[in-house]
């Protein structure tokens, strides 16, 4: 997986409580058993004037030109709410989202982030709103720089602000690591887990 | 104690939750610790329906890496199957039989078993996984499936994951998680006629926030949970992910042995005693320290229907549609009015509806489907609305056509289906129509979640089966008078 290390890009605000992942990408979208293809399916309720069609909605950020190319998300708290679907977070990443900004986010949503290679980084409503003001004032040249080794987060004109993250995350995202490699190296500790474990709970496990 | 979450680290958490239904459970799959605050848990029961479950297994076999113990891994046809009657592989959601035909071979292929299309035991994951006796007090459950928290219901530790975290779990039988705050709802008091589980978590959510369990595990207790019967307490669980916590569980008790002690999956004669004499041990102590408590007279509840587009909209079926508040969710609010069709200050009970939904993980065993149909029993739908009723499971609708419920439905103008998902999500295939108002026994009232531009008022079953035959938004207790 790539290393998250720093990030700079055009930050689109889309600054609402409650994005859930039916709004990241409808059901309607997951057509086949991949993980691909699916950046055309992105917030497609909001993105294209009707259920369907590709047409684009000129209203939605992600449309208006001076967007374009955007790589960072600023949002409201409880981002990725509703469904466990990593379907949100394949479609993001596929756009081209590396970082998500919120006040904080629904615990699968940034578990499947953090497994795809995207920042999510919790920062409190006020620096949000800060660097809101920033970009809208001009997108394409006040861009959004991330640094996940100083979890720092600025743009011209704002902050530096310090973001949170958990520190088994921001060790995920630095090193591009494979938390299967990971956890099959503690094999040994597995193994006196489930020998002990069949012993003392035997009806757990089935044959 | 006073809850302060910025104060709260995961060290903290594990020093004053000590003595916890919830800290028991954990502290009992610790495997390691990362030593950056995260635990390696074992894990004791995979889910995997088609829909999520199809790309986890194609995923892992393409990395060349196999299921470690199939045997505690299962596997169902819900999200995407179809519900009509006669069906087969073929769905309305595009794309969809190759999620079917994908789950199959790849099932066989790990040695998974499979609830498959026409199995006796097929229907929605978290309704099968009590049913049949897969979950236990007591046992981690994980699925890539956000309702996985319904398992708390029987004193299990469930939570939803992504597909990448469903392969770490079948690869390794293990997961890397942080522990939440332990957090006490307390219900106490007792449900009025016509209220019922769905009405407590709506109340919940609305009063607390769909964020406002976020980074806990709640433990439900009370009067009015333990007067709960297993399948209300499964509906209760079940929405925890809607109030944005890890998981919800209920501590067992006798009425969780009496449920489990027949399902198939469960132990029996002397493993049976032993794992009954370890749940017996499940429970929180009586000095358990919580890390937040919040306390919910359950006989204050009323029969609850959410008005917006997020399940914190929500208001007693007797209220109105709210004024748009100042601060941070006026925009959220208000757009939220205009999706919905809905004027502040509206009664609930005006809004006229198109359309009446019983089914889901929430609501669809067959108690769920008792208390609807009695209210529809010799009564008709109203002209214009489409009533359907999905059961959760093959087993739950071979229950209630044994005891002529699907004719109590069909006779009042219900189309009586096939068990699945069905339409509590769109998925490309069928939907309710474009600014369609439905009401309906689900979950979720996400925009477009049940159809283009269909706007969803989610409530009870009951209060979904009153509303259809009233036509609008109704008060259950108006047909008990």
């Amino acid at each position: 997986m790539d290393k998250f290390t720093v990030f700079t890009a055009v930050a689109a605000p889309l600054i609402r409580p409650n994005i859930d992942t039916d709004a990241i990408i409808p059901s309607r979208e997951m057509r086949t058993v991949s993980k691909q293809g699916l950046a055309g399916g992105l917030f497609a309720g909001w993105r294209y004037r009707e259920i369907g069609s590709r047409e684009p909605a000129p209203e939605f950020v992600l449309n208006q030109p001076a967007y374009a190319g955007a790589g960072i998300l600023l949002a409201g708290d409880n981002f990725g709410c509703g469904s466990s679907r990593e379907h949100a977070v394949w479609a993001l990443r596929e756009f081209g989202i590396r970082a998500v900004l919120a006040p904080s986010f629904a615990p699968i949503f940034h578990a499947n982030c953090v497994r795809n290679g995207v920042l999510p980084a919790e920062l409190p409503v006020a620096p949000i709103a800060a660097l809101s003001a920033v970009v809208e004032a001009d997108p394409v040249r006040h861009v959004v720089t991330i640094d996940l080794e100083a979890q720092e987060v600025c743009a011209p004109g704002a902050g530096p602000f310090r973001f949170a993250i958990d520190a088994e995350s921001r060790e995920m995202l630095l090193g591009g690591l494979d938390a299967i490699e990971l956890t099959l190296k503690r094999q040994p500790a597995i193994d006196d887990f489930l020998s002990r474990d069949k012993r003392e709970r035997p009806w757990i496990y089935l044959t | 104690m006073a809850y302060s979450p910025d104060s709260q680290t995961g060290a903290d958490a594990a020093r004053v939750a000590d003595g916890t239904l919830f800290d028991r459970i954990w502290r009992q799959h610790v495997i390691a610790e990362s030593g950056r605050g995260a635990s390696l848990l074992a894990v004791d029961r995979i889910f995997l329906h088609e829909r999520t479950g199809s790309i986890a297994l194609k995923s892992l076999s393409d990395r060349g890496r196999t299921v470690l113990d199939p045997a505690r891994v299962f596997c169902t046809m819900d999200h995407i199957v179809d519900t009509m009657p006669g069906r087969g592989d073929q769905t309305r959601v595009p794309g969809g039989s190759e999620f079917i035909t994908a789950t199959r071979a790849a099932t066989r292929a790990a040695g998974i078993r499979l609830f498959d299309v026409g199995d006796p035991d097929q229907g929605i994951v978290h309704v099968i996984a009590p049913e049949l006796g897969i979950t236990l007090p007591g046992a981690t459950v994980v699925c890539p499936d956000s309702h996985t928290c319904t398992q708390g219901a029987l004193g299990a530790f469930g939570w939803g994951i992504g597909s990448t975290d469903a392969e770490h779990a079948l690869a390794t039988g293990t997961l890397w998680a942080h522990r939440p705050r332990a957090l006490l709802v307390r219900c106490d008091g007792h449900l009025g006629p016509g209220v019922s589980a769905k009405d407590l978590c709506l109340a919940l959510i609305s009063r607390y926030g769909a964020a406002g369990g976020r980074g806990h595990a709640v433990e439900y207790a009370g009067s009015a949970v333990t007067a709960l019967d297993i399948e209300g307490r499964l509906t209760l669980c079940n929405m925890a992910t809607e109030f944005a916590a890890m998981t919800a569980l209920i501590g067992p008790d006798d009425q969780t042995y009496e449920y489990l002690a027949t399902r198939p999956f469960a132990p029996h004669a002397a493993a049976w005693d032993r794992a009954v004499n370890h749940w017996r041990t499940l429970r929180s102590a009586p000095d358990a320290v919580f890390d937040r408590e919040i306390s919910i007279d359950a006989t204050a509840v009323e029969p609850m229907v959410t008005w917006g587009t997020s399940p914190e909209h929500a208001v007693a079926v007797t209220g109105r549609v709210p004024e748009p508040p100042s601060g941070a969710s006026r925009e959220a609010h208000q757009r939220a009015l205009s999706y919905m069709g809905v004027v502040p200050g509206t009664p609930l009970a005006e809004l006229r509806i198109d359309g009446a939904f019983i089914g889901s993980c929430t609501n669809s065993r067959l108690s769920d489907l008792r208390r609807a149909a009695r209210l529809v029993d010799g009564r008709h739908v109203a002209a214009g609305v489409r009533a359907i009723c999905v059961p959760g499971s093959s087993a739950v609708k071979r229950a209630a056509e044994a005891e002529g419920l699907d004719r109590m439905f069909r006779g009042a103008g219900f189309e009586w289906r096939e068990s699945g998902c069905s339409m509590c999500f769109y998925a490309g295939g069928e939907s309710f129509g474009h600014r369609e108002r439905v009401v309906s026994s689900t979950n979720r009232n996400f925009e477009s979640r049940q159809g283009p531009e269909t706007r969803t008022h989610i409530a009870s079953p009951e209060t979904v089966a009153a509303s259809a035959i009233a036509g609008r938004i109704a008060d259950v207790r108006e047909f008990f008078a």
